[in-house]
C-alpha cells in the first residue's frame, strides 16, 4: 500500500514540480506585466504545492528522502508527470491552454482528494484547491479572451487546443496504483472525472468559440513512467543543474 | 516543580507576536494576517503553530525567523514551530483591527463579493479589475475609475 500512495503522491507533485517549472521559464517574458505577474504567481502556487505532495510522498516512503530529495535528485525516468506538463510554452497563447487544460483536471482531482481518507492528503487537498480555483478562473478567461479575439490569436488558440488536445486523455487513464487508491478510498478513479471535465471544456470552448478535436487519441507514459517525451530530461538538465555541480549546496 | 517558574502568560506572548510585522505587509501584524494558529507551553517549550497563506508564499520561511527572533528578543529561549495545514488559512481570519490598517495602507481588504468594496484612496466606487493576480500571492490589482488610481485588493481566500 505504502507503495502505491508514494507512486500516487510522486504523480501529483511531479505534475505541479514540472508545471512550475515550465510556466516560471515566462518569467520576465510575458507579453504585460500583470501577465508576467500572474505566471509567476501560478508558478509559485504549484511550487508551493510540489512541496506538500513530495514533502509527504518522502514521509511516505520512510527513506529520508526529502521533497528537494525528489525533485533534484531523481532522474527523467523516476519522474511521474503526465507529458501535457513538460511540453514546451510555445507561445502565450498556447501557455495558457495547457494551463487551462490542466487547471480544469486538477480542480476536479482536488475537490475530490478534500474528501480522502487520508487526512495528510486531505489537507493538502483543501489547502491547494483554493489557490487553484484562481487558476483555472484565469486561464479559463484567457483562453475565452484570445479564442474569441482577433482573427490572429484565435487561429493560435485553435493550433493550441488541436496541438494539446491529445495529450488530455493520460490525466485520465487508470492502473493498478490509481485501482489500489480507489480500492482504500485515498483518491478517486481517474476515469470519474472524465465527464464533468468534458462538460468545463465544452463550456469554455464553446464561449472562447473554438472547436474541440473528435478525436480522443492519447499520448501517454509520463505518468506511468514508461516513457517520457524528449523535453523532459531538458527541463530536468536546468532544475537540476545546481545540485548535480554543488551537492548538498543550500542557501 | 519547574512550572512555577515565571513563564510569560500565554496572553502576553500573543501580544508580542502583534509586534511582529508581516515581512509583505508591514502595515498589519502576523496575528493580524490570522496565520498564528495556536501558543502554548508544553513543559519548557514555546509552540507556536503557523499556517501558510498560500502553500509557495516565500514570505513563509522569513516569517518564521521573524516569530522566533521576537520571542528570543523577549527571553524566551526554547521555541518550537509547528506548520499547520490543516483547517487551511482563510482571509476570514484576518482581524478587525488588521483590515482597518490594511485599507488605511492603500489595499482594500477583502470582501465576500468578488472584489473590493470601495477605492483604499478616495472611497470611489467605480472599480475595474487588473489582474488577478498582484504584488504578492494574496493581491489582486484593481483599479479606481473615479480617481484613476490603481490600487491592491487583498485576495478572498
Ligand atoms: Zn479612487
Amino acid at each position: 500500500m505504502s507503495a502505491d500512495l508514494f507512486e500516487f503522491l510522486c504523480r501529483m507533485g511531479d505534475n505541479c514540480l514540472i508545471l512550475g517549472h515550465r510556466v516560471s521559464e515566462w518569467c520576465g517574458h510575458a507579453p504585460v506585466l500583470e501577465e508576467d505577474i500572474a505566471l509567476a504567481n501560478t508558478a509559485l502556487d504549484l511550487i508551493g504545492q510540489t512541496q506538500l505532495w513530495l514533502g509527504l510522498a518522502g514521509e511516505v516512503e520512510g527513506k529520508g528522502r526529502s521533497a528537494d530529495d525528489l525533485a533534484f535528485l531523481r532522474d527523467a525516468w523516476d519522474f511521474r508527470n503526465v507529458l501535457l506538463v513538460e511540453l514546451p510554452n510555445g507561445d502565450f497563447g498556447q501557455t495558457l491552454m495547457r494551463q487551462f487544460l490542466f487547471d480544469a483536471w486538477q480542480e476536479l482531482m482536488l475537490s475530490a482528494l478534500t474528501q480522502s481518507s487520508e487526512p495528510r492528503v486531505a489537507e493538502i487537498a483543501q489547502k491547494a484547491v483554493k489557490e487553484v480555483a484562481y487558476h483555472v478562473e484565469r486561464s479559463g478567461d484567457t483562453v475565452i479572451g484570445l479564442g474569441d479575439g482577433s482573427a490572429e490569436s484565435h487561429a493560435r488558440m485553435q493550433a493550441a487546443l488541436d496541438l494539446l488536445y491529445p495529450y488530455v486523455g493520460e490525466l485520465f487513464e487508470s492502473d493498478a496504483v490509481d485501482q489500489a487508491m480507489v480500492k482504500a478510498g485515498i483518491a478517486p478513479d481517474p476515469e470519474s472525472l472524465r465527464a464533468a471535465y468534458d462538460a468545463k471544456l465544452a463550456q469554455v470552448m464553446g464561449e472562447a468559440t473554438l472547436t474541440l478535436p473528435d478525436d480522443r487519441f492519447a499520448h501517454k507514459g509520463g505518468r506511468t513512467g514508461r516513457m517520457h517525451t524528449e523535453h523532459l530530461g531538458h527541463i530536468l538538465t536546468e532544475m537540476q543543474w545546481l545540485q548535480r555541480a554543488y551537492p548538498g549546496a543550500s542557501w | 516543580m519547574s512550572e512555577v517558574r515565571t513563564q510569560p502568560q500565554e496572553a502576553e506572548i500573543w501580544a508580542w507576536l502583534d509586534e511582529v510585522p508581516d515581512p509583505e505587509i508591514p502595515a498589519i501584524s502576523l496575528v493580524d494576517l490570522g496565520i498564528i494558529r495556536d501558543v502554548k507551553w508544553a513543559g519548557d517549550v514555546l509552540e507556536v503553530t503557523v499556517t501558510p497563506t498560500y502553500s509557495g508564499c516565500p514570505a513563509t520561511s522569513v516569517i518564521n525567523f521573524d516569530i522566533e527572533k521576537a520571542l528570543r528578543d523577549h527571553g524566551i529561549e526554547q521555541i518550537t514551530l509547528k506548520r499547520q495545514l490543516s483547517p487551511p488559512w482563510t482571509t476570514d481570519w484576518l482581524s478587525e483591527k488588521g483590515r482597518a490598517k490594511l485599507e488605511a495602507y492603500g489595499i482594500a481588504p477583502p470582501t465576500d463579493a468578488k472584489g473590493p468594496e470601495k477605492c483604499p484612496h478616495c472611497g470611489g466606487t467605480h472599480l475595474e479589475r487588473i489582474s488577478q493576480f498582484g504584488s504578492t500571492p494574496c493581491k489582486a490589482q484593481w483599479r479606481c475609475k473615479d480617481c484613476l488610481e490603481p490600487f491592491d485588493y487583498f485576495k478572498c481566500i
